[in-house]
């Protein structure tokens, strides 16, 4: 009750303030008064006895101030002072607050970007309600992929999912009438949008009573944005029927602004039952349960009181009954719950944001430790004031408390400029696609959580830095500074803020070190061996499917379109392969191989899992893929003569032991299929830059089946920009209505490569803030310690002292503090550069590059930031210095 | 003046408890009441007192209220309250307690040895 009440008085106090005050003079004015109708009683004039009764009374401003702490209203008001004072401070120092605040601003600005990142990626990827409960299933290691008859089974067997819906990937070309063109989207299950529990913005979505088995549901959803930018907000879009590869669709809705599908950074342009997939790949998945790509995720909500770990036992039980009903289709691999939408890179991306993060953090952590370090180094300017104060009576909680207001001050202002900055940045990067052609996007939103965090973050920090200097506050001894002056002594005892300068380089130095294992990754991934020569090849896309070729006409107009090509002037050689070239998009399909003589060819007996490319002759010479032993293909290599591949060397080292020996072996397709090596090639990569060498083989894509998708591998030393129209007229010569997409091999790997270029970007802007933060603390340091001791350095310049002594003794120890700090961060870099190398490619700290780069660049911020105290420094006249003081 | 004792810190409020606890009285009269009953020996500073009176009504042991004093102006009263009597009986104990205690140490003759 007590303390109610005191609070209810305290709050009553602050809102009556003016009146308290009012009442407060008019009782002391009665009080006044009566004494001086006494003093009147006793004979002295009234004039006179008010005069007297004044001066007995005494100063009546301090006893007002003493009420108004007694009635304990003081908090506000002395709290309103200390801003008032440490706004004074910090305008008397215009160099300092902006070098704190600058710091701050930096920090807090690189932590809500991160954050920023974080939040869209990690905490609430896909814009969709109770995203908390949406898991997607992971089969195998960290891949959502699945077959499309086990999803069946998946949905219809288990007993914990509120609904499991799947989706693949669609590339289509849409013609809507007018110009036809490329576009991409989801084929999702029928019961897609009921189980994310979204509504349409337009129309309607599709629901699974609409599915009523191959091809029977020939409607189209369109996401807002394409709706928006390719029918311009048309609302009479609904009902209308386009055409998805000359296969007709009808326009059913329109899907909210802000669901854009369910994987993360891919938007897509719209979204088609699943059953109708055939028309538009030209593939049936709905049937092939081995198939191990049908299906890129499958997903859905848990039931209430169903937990992540009930879900997986469930799904485990369901993947036990599918081993033993087919044997031969379903090998039983883990289950495990994901993200929704970051099932395939759920690990990679929360790997990268973790260390992003955690790099942030060092961040703030460091300018915390610098700015610590200047507070503490004001705090010791200020000594004298300080001890000033505290001989004057005041307590040291009031000073502690004006200084801590200094150093919150500080951080909220640091911290406001540094969301702005971030808040700008993350506008721009919200609206940015890294790739014109392909539909990334990175779903940024600053919200209030960001917000909330960067102040929290800088409310921390202000306080982190802003006690630095209370032991020193502590145990100041007014006697004693107020007798000696705040000259100090200059021990060799070691100082928490050369402590924490130390730590602070240490931190930079890790930053530096990280930044540069990046910026060296990535300049070897662009001129690593890839197995192929990405200069000078041009890549250009059709799908045939979406003029309408099908059967044996795809093969023919293939021939056609490589034989156009290569009449063109400066082109050297054409060569094509189905689908995607390695590394592009998701190249990599993979083929379950076994030994000839395996007779059950059950997922036990596999003897290896290589990727597989479809290839034509030409294709080698165009990709620049050297062969290494027998020939590649030709021609002749069609369906009249037996199944003939060429293997890597991987291959062919893991299978028959060495290049040689696998020249004319055979070996077996998952369908039986009898393959003979007519050659072997250098190794690459395939699908990803960082993938340990993987085994692949190339088969004649002549004597299969044929692909309507493919990729023509152009090699021309001639300019992209005049051969691209070249190879576009050409084609368009051959078949008008084919949608072509021309870009050099260079320009479609910077999307393989984009993880590790935004990865190098960030880490290059961390260590770039890093080295910045290193400068300002060593030049707060020497400048410090410069200034501290021109009276000493200018008595050694008297006495005969050379520049070389002077400098040693003015900077000698933050010199020394750079080195000590360099070599521990630079260490621990190194250790830290272990996470780097799951991001970035070839990311290796033991390199001597790096090493130098490192210690090159922290001397060389060394010596940037002692060279103005060191010219100070000797730039002393010792005359004019003896004389001053 | 000079034979006034200076007051001993803390005694203060049981001073002006005590003067309150005959009657509602202001600020001057307050002081008035303490020199009354302590025969003028105390030096109390006319503005020492008022801190005091607000510390106490924070304190909940005095309320106030404004009214009208002997001289017809307009005053500011105060009156115990139930806590302060409490409080008045409590610290009169105590100080008797340590007056004794004191008195009778400094009345104390020294043994023989």
């Amino acid at each position: 009750m007590k303390l109610l009440d005191s609070l209810r008085f305290r709050i009553a106090t602050l809102f009556q303030r003016s009146r308290m005050n009012a009442e407060m003079e008019e009782e002391l004015r009665s009080h006044i008064q009566h004494r001086a109708d006494d003093l009147e009683r006793s004979g002295l004039p009234r004039a006179e006895a008010e005069r007297r009764a004044r001066v007995e009374f005494g100063g009546s401003l301090r006893v007002k101030q003493e009420c108004q702490e007694a009635a304990g209203g003081t908090l506000v008001e002395s709290f309103v002072q200390d801003l008032r004072f440490a706004l004074r401070m910090l305008r008397k120092s215009p160099g300092f607050t902006v070098v704190a605040v600058v710091t701050l601003a930096m920090a807090i600005g690189a932590n809500a970007v991160v954050f920023g990142f974080m939040d869209a990626l990690i905490l609430r990827p896909l814009n969709v309600p109770q995203a908390d409960t949406l898991y997607g299933t992971e089969y195998g290691l960290d891949t959502g992929f699945q077959s499309y008859p086990n999803y069946l089974d998946l949905r219809d067997r288990n007993r914990s999912f509120d609904g499991l819906a799947a989706f693949t990937f669609a590339f289509v070309g849409m013609d809507t009438g007018e110009n036809p063109s490329r576009a991409s989207g989801y084929a999702a299950s029928g019961n897609y949008f009921d189980v994310l529990r979204i509504q349409p913005y337009l129309g309607r979505f599709f629901h699974g009573s609409d599915e009523h088995g191959r091809n029977s549901a020939a409607y189209l959803v369109l996401s807002y944005v394409y709706w928006h930018s390719r029918f311009e907000d048309d609302r009479g879009v609904l009902g209308r029927v386009v055409r998805l590869n000359t296969h007709p669709f009808t326009i059913i809705g329109v899907a909210p602004p802000e669901f854009r599908g369910t994987v993360l950074f891919i938007s897509p342009d719209f979204f088609m039952p699943i059953v109708n997939q055939e028309q538009v790949n030209g593939e049936n998945i709905l049937d092939a349960r081995g198939s191990t790509h049908g299906i890129f995720e499958t997903f859905g909500h848990l039931k209430p009181g169903v937990t992540p770990t009930q879900a997986v036992a469930d799904l485990q039980d369901v993947g036990a009954y599918l081993e033993k009903t087919y044997p031969k289709e379903f090998a039983q691999k883990s289950f495990s719950l994901g993200h929704a939408g970051l099932t395939s890179f759920d690990r990679a991306v929360r790997a990268f944001m973790t260390g992003l993060m955690l790099l942030a953090g060092l961040i703030l952590l460091a300018a915390c430790a610098n700015l610590g370090s200047l507070f503490a180094a004001r705090a010791a300017d200020r000594s004298r004031e300080v001890a000033l104060r505290l001989a004057l009576g005041a307590s040291r909680l009031r000073i502690l408390r004006q200084l801590l207001t200094e150093a919150v001050l500080i951080s909220l202002v640091g911290g406001t400029v540094g969301l702005l900055g971030s808040i700008v940045l993350l506008q721009r990067m919200s609206m940015w696609q890294p790739f014109p052609g392909a539909p990334i996007h990175v779903p940024l939103h600053p919200d209030a959580r960001i917000y909330a965090v960067s102040l929290a973050l800088a409310l921390v920090s202000g306080f982190l830095f802003g006690i630095v200097p209370v032991r020193q506050v502590l145990r100041t001894d007014p006697y004693q500074i107020v007798k000696s002056g705040s000259t100090g002594r200059v021990g060799q005892r070691i100082t928490l803020r050369e402590l924490l300068l130390a730590v602070q380089i240490a931190i930079c130095a890790v930053l530096v070190t990280s930044s540069m294992v990046a910026v060296r990754g990535l300049a070897r991934s662009l001129h690593g061996n890839f197995g192929f020569e990405t200069r000078n090849a041009m890549l250009t896309f059709t799908n045939l499917a979406m003029a309408g070729y099908s059967g044996d006409a795809v093969a023919a107009m293939q021939k056609r379109m490589i034989d156009a090509i290569e009449t063109i002037p400066g082109v050297k050689r054409v060569g094509l392969v189905n689908n995607y070239p390695p590394l592009i998009y998701a190249a990599g399909s993979r083929v379950n191989i076994f030994k000839q003589e395996t007779r059950d060819r059950t997922p036990s007996n596999i003897a290896s899992i290589p990727y597989r490319f479809d290839v034509s002759p030409g294709y080698f010479e165009a990709a620049g893929t050297g062969l290494l032993a027998g020939r590649a293909f030709t021609w002749h290599d069609d369906k009249n003569v037996p199944a003939l591949a060429v293997v890597n060397r991987e291959f062919a080292g893991k299978l028959f032991g060495s290049v040689p020996d696998a020249i004319g072996r055979y070996f077996a397709l998952q369908d039986g299929t009898r393959v003979q090596i007519a050659g072997v090639v250098e190794d690459g990569k395939y699908l990803s830059l960082t993938e340990d060498q993987q085994p692949a083989i190339f088969l004649a894509s002549f004597q299969l089946p044929p692909s309507q998708s493919s990729c023509l591998v152009v090699r021309s030393p001639r300019d992209p920009q005049q051969l691209a129209p070249a190879i576009r007229n050409k084609l368009r010569e051959l078949d008008a209505g084919l949608p072509v997409d021309i870009s050099t091999w260079n320009t479609m790997l910077d999307v393989v490569l984009f993880p590790a270029r935004v990865a190098t970007v960030s880490l290059g802007v961390m260590g770039a803030m890093g080295a910045m933060l290193s400068i300002t603390g060593i030049f707060g340091l020497a400048a410090y310690s410069v200034s501290k001791r021109l009276r000493e350095l200018g008595i050694r310049m008297a006495l005969g002292a050379q520049r070389k002594e002077v400098l040693h003794a003015a900077l000698g120890r933050p010199f020394k503090l750079l080195a000590c700090g360099s070599t521990a961060g630079l260490l621990l870099g190194i250790l830290a550069s272990r996470v780097l190398s799951f991001i970035v490619y070839q990311a290796t700290p033991r390199d001597p590059l790096v090493l130098a780069g490192v210690v090159l660049a922290m001397s060389l911020l060394g010596l940037l930031a002692t060279w103005i105290p060191a010219q100070r420094a000797l730039s002393i006249d010792p005359m004019i210095l003896l004389r001053e003081q | 003046m000079t034979d006034q004792a200076q007051l001993l810190p803390g005694t203060l409020d049981l001073l002006i408890l005590r003067a309150v606890s005959l009657g509602p009285l202001h600020g001057y009269g307050v002081l008035l009441r303490i020199g009354q009953i302590s025969g003028n020996a105390l030096l109390i500073e006319q503005g020492a007192l008022y801190p005091g009176l607000f510390r106490l009504v924070r304190q909940g042991v005095l309320k106030a209220s404004w009214g009208t004093s002997e001289n017809n102006r307009r005053a500011k009263f105060y009156e115990l309250t139930a806590a302060g009597r409490k409080r008045l009986r409590e610290e009169t104990a105590s100080w008797n307690r340590l007056a004794t205690a004191i008195g009778s140490a400094l009345a104390a003759q020294p043994e023989e040895t």
